[in-house]
């Protein structure tokens, strides 16, 4: 395992700028083909494919129950997928577990934030960068000031991203104490200790307040803008969706739908069908 | 003062020191260190002095014990305290290590002992040999175990120990051949036994001299110091360990597996660290019992004494914090203990009531123990000693 400093870069520090609204111009950062899981006799995500562009902020919606959450758990390798394959920069990661995801740059949150209730806000994010010298049981005991050194550096890393999402108050406060829409910006806050190339949103901005589902905005636009951090996001907040997306995916029934721009999708009449049903959709027409 | 109190203050002042040392949390420093152990031996020496010989006895052995269960319970600590790993066969590891060291350290019985005492072997070696064989055996014995039960559910963990503590009990209870079946296996060395004899070879004529007055009765304030120094060892690196990156993770593992995983964390190895090293705690525990009770025989391992006492010793103390898990073990060890004088009390009492009742008094000692359980979980359920919220290298170590 070759794991490179956790303390590298900084959120404050710039990458070279991300090629967002280039879409489709290189090879695709997460490519997921005819992808299949199955429940039980419920077929959750059918067939389904397609492609996330480097640098993209891709939306992926639809419906309840079109499979859209499975097929986050399949890619990010909580389920292991019955048929299919996912390519993360080219390279096959299907089935692969989470953490080794993980170490290959992608990150995932939780429609319910999953934080670790009795750690500290700081501790929580000091836990993810990896190539921690300090998760071996012996070297606290072997190296100790080089653990030492490298806690301060982490502690130092997690400070900045606190401050980069507004939480710099709650730093030592238990996680668990936090409201829902702290919770969602901790989340985020996570993914910015990891230096991913790919996150996977679930959600963000379910349950938050408008304050602060545009503050969550704002700083994905700014990650994506400034750090080229590439985003797959799920959301229902229409308005969110169509102004940050580009391109939207909707999904139906396990399997994509339509992608497009957000304009192009918003008025096609498939997608309003699979939405509000037949009817509707006829009326339009 | 005589010689006699001199020696054993000279003794007893090593667990004050290492009592006093952990409590203040003295860094490294050797002046500190010196003042302290200087304060300890003032201590003991007071004790020795002012206490009756049978009392001042009684409370070493008493010590002894609790120190024996506070490495089990530190050991589980590490286990369901930060990891949340629900190990209801602490009696394997314990027995493992036990007979493990007993093994090493003694020797093929010869003579008209041949055919009285069967061993597999016995390789006469010394005694921190035996302790880190203990240790070894009972980390490979859990890796064992955890292999095929930690990637499932904790309650698959929980049968498996469960049916494994008794797999070994039931083991060392049958083959008379690997360490002498259901009779006891004798005559495990004592280390530095030599000090309360006839001195020691190897050390200097006035150490010896200094501890001659000892007789081998007084033994276990020698060995008070060696099983002191070795908890305090035991302790000080799980602190260390503890307050890193590993037990953060530990931490992360038990609360929140999922996310864990997703940051990129592998569950199932730190799972098994945990077990493992728990584990090796466990036995090392096993090994300074051995040679502590030198004879020693299945029966000393059954799910009460080996399992039961050290899970109410670490929901008491606190799980979660090792300081809990050390002052539970002290704590409920003087419980048990005292309900063995509470039953001797009952007996007129028992013996109106039926006759056959003050035999099965003992049992009394059970449910007392048991009504304390219920007692902690309704009213104390994180213990004497909470878990600490923040624990982090950079600042506390």
């Amino acid at each position: 395992m070759s794991d490179t400093h956790p303390a590298s870069s900084s959120p404050g520090s710039l990458r070279p700028a991300g090629q967002a609204g280039d879409v489709g111009a290189s090879a695709p950062l997460l490519s997921i083909q005819e992808l299949t899981k199955d429940f039980g006799g419920l077929r959750a995500v059918n067939a389904c494919s397609f492609d996330v562009a480097p640098g993209s902020v891709t939306g992926l919606i639809g419906p309840n129950g079109a499979g859209k959450t499975t097929l986050f758990s399949l890619v990010s390798g909580f389920h292991q997928p019955d048929s299919g394959r996912v390519y993360l920069d080219g390279e096959d990661v299907t089935g692969l577990p989470s953490h080794l995801l993980f170490r290959k740059g992608l990150c995932r949150t939780f429609q319910i934030p999953r934080e670790h209730q009795s750690m500290t806000v700081t501790e929580n994010l000091m836990l993810v960068p990896k190539g921690q010298i300090g998760e071996r049981f012996w070297n606290p005991v072997v190296r100790p000031g080089a653990v030492r050194a490298q806690e301060r550096r982490l502690r130092e890393r997690a400070r900045e991203v606190l401050a980069f999402v507004n939480l710099g108050h709650m730093a030592e406060q238990p996680a668990g104490a936090m409201s829902g829409g702290q919770k969602k910006l901790l989340e985020l806050a996570r993914t910015l200790m990891a230096d991913p190339k790919i996150v996977l949103l679930d959600e963000p901005g379910a349950g938050v307040n408008p304050t602060l589902m545009g503050k969550i905005r704002e700083k994905i636009e700014q990650l994506n803008r400034e750090r080229g951090i590439t985003f797959l996001l799920i959301e229902h907040d229409m308005p969110l969706v169509m102004g940050l997306c580009n391109p939207v995916i909707v999904m139906n029934q396990g399997s994509k739908l339509v992608e497009g721009p957000p304009a192009v999708v918003r008025s096609d009449p498939r997608v309003l069908e699979a939405y509000l049903g037949g009817q509707y959709a006829a009326l339009e027409g | 003062m005589t010689a006699l109190h001199l020696a054993k203050a000279a003794l007893l002042a090593v667990p004050l020191w290492l009592l006093l040392s952990s409590l203040l949390r003295l860094k490294p420093s050797w002046l500190k260190h010196l003042a302290s152990l200087a304060v300890g031996f003032g201590a003991a020496a007071l004790v020795t002095l002012v206490t009756p010989t049978g009392i001042l006895s009684y409370l070493t052995t008493f010590i002894l014990m609790a120190c024996i269960y506070a490495v089990l319970s530190v050991g589980l600590n590490v286990q369901w305290g930060y990891t949340g790993l629900f190990n209801i066969g602490v009696a394997a590891f314990y027995a493992i290590g036990a007979f493990t060291s007993a093994l090493v350290t003694t020797r093929m019985p010869t003579g008209l002992n041949a055919s009285f005492t069967k061993q597999l072997f016995g390789l006469g070696m010394p005694f921190w040999v035996g302790v880190l064989a203990a240790g070894l055996v009972a980390g490979l014995l859990a890796w064992l175990v955890g292999k095929p039960t930690l990637r499932l559910r904790g309650d698959y963990l929980a049968i498996a120990t469960i049916g494994i503590a008794e797999l070994v009990r039931l083991f060392f209870q049958n083959e008379r051949w690997l360490a002498n079946g259901p009779q006891p296996l004798r005559g495990i060395p004592q280390p530095l036994s030599c000090l309360t004899g006839d001195g020691c070879a190897w050390l200097p004529g006035f150490v010896n001299s200094f501890f001659a007055p000892l007789g081998p009765r007084d033994y276990p304030f020698v060995y008070i110091a060696i099983v002191a120094l070795v908890l305090y060892l035991v302790y000080r690196v799980l602190e260390r360990a503890i307050r890193s990156p590993w037990g953060r993770v530990l931490r992360a593992v038990r609360e929140e597996e999922a996310s864990a995983a997703m940051n990129g964390k592998d569950i199932a190895a730190f799972r098994m660290q945990a077990f493992v090293v728990g584990s090796v705690i466990m036995g090392i525990g096993g090994a300074l019992y051995a040679h502590y009770i030198v004879s020693i025989d299945y029966s000393h391992f059954d799910p009460l004494n080996g399992t039961f006492l050290v899970w109410v010793m670490l929901m008491l103390g606190g799980s979660g914090n090792n300081r809990g898990a050390i002052l539970g073990a002290f704590v409920v060890y003087a419980i048990w203990s005292g309900t063995s004088f509470v039953v001797d009390a009952l007996r007129p009492t028992l013996a109106a009531i039926s006759p056959e009742l003050p035999s099965r008094g003992p049992y009394l000692r059970l449910l007392f123990i048991s009504i304390l359980l219920v007692f902690i979980v309704l009213y104390r359920p994180r213990g004497i000693v909470p878990e600490e919220k923040v624990v982090s290298l950079d600042r506390d170590l």
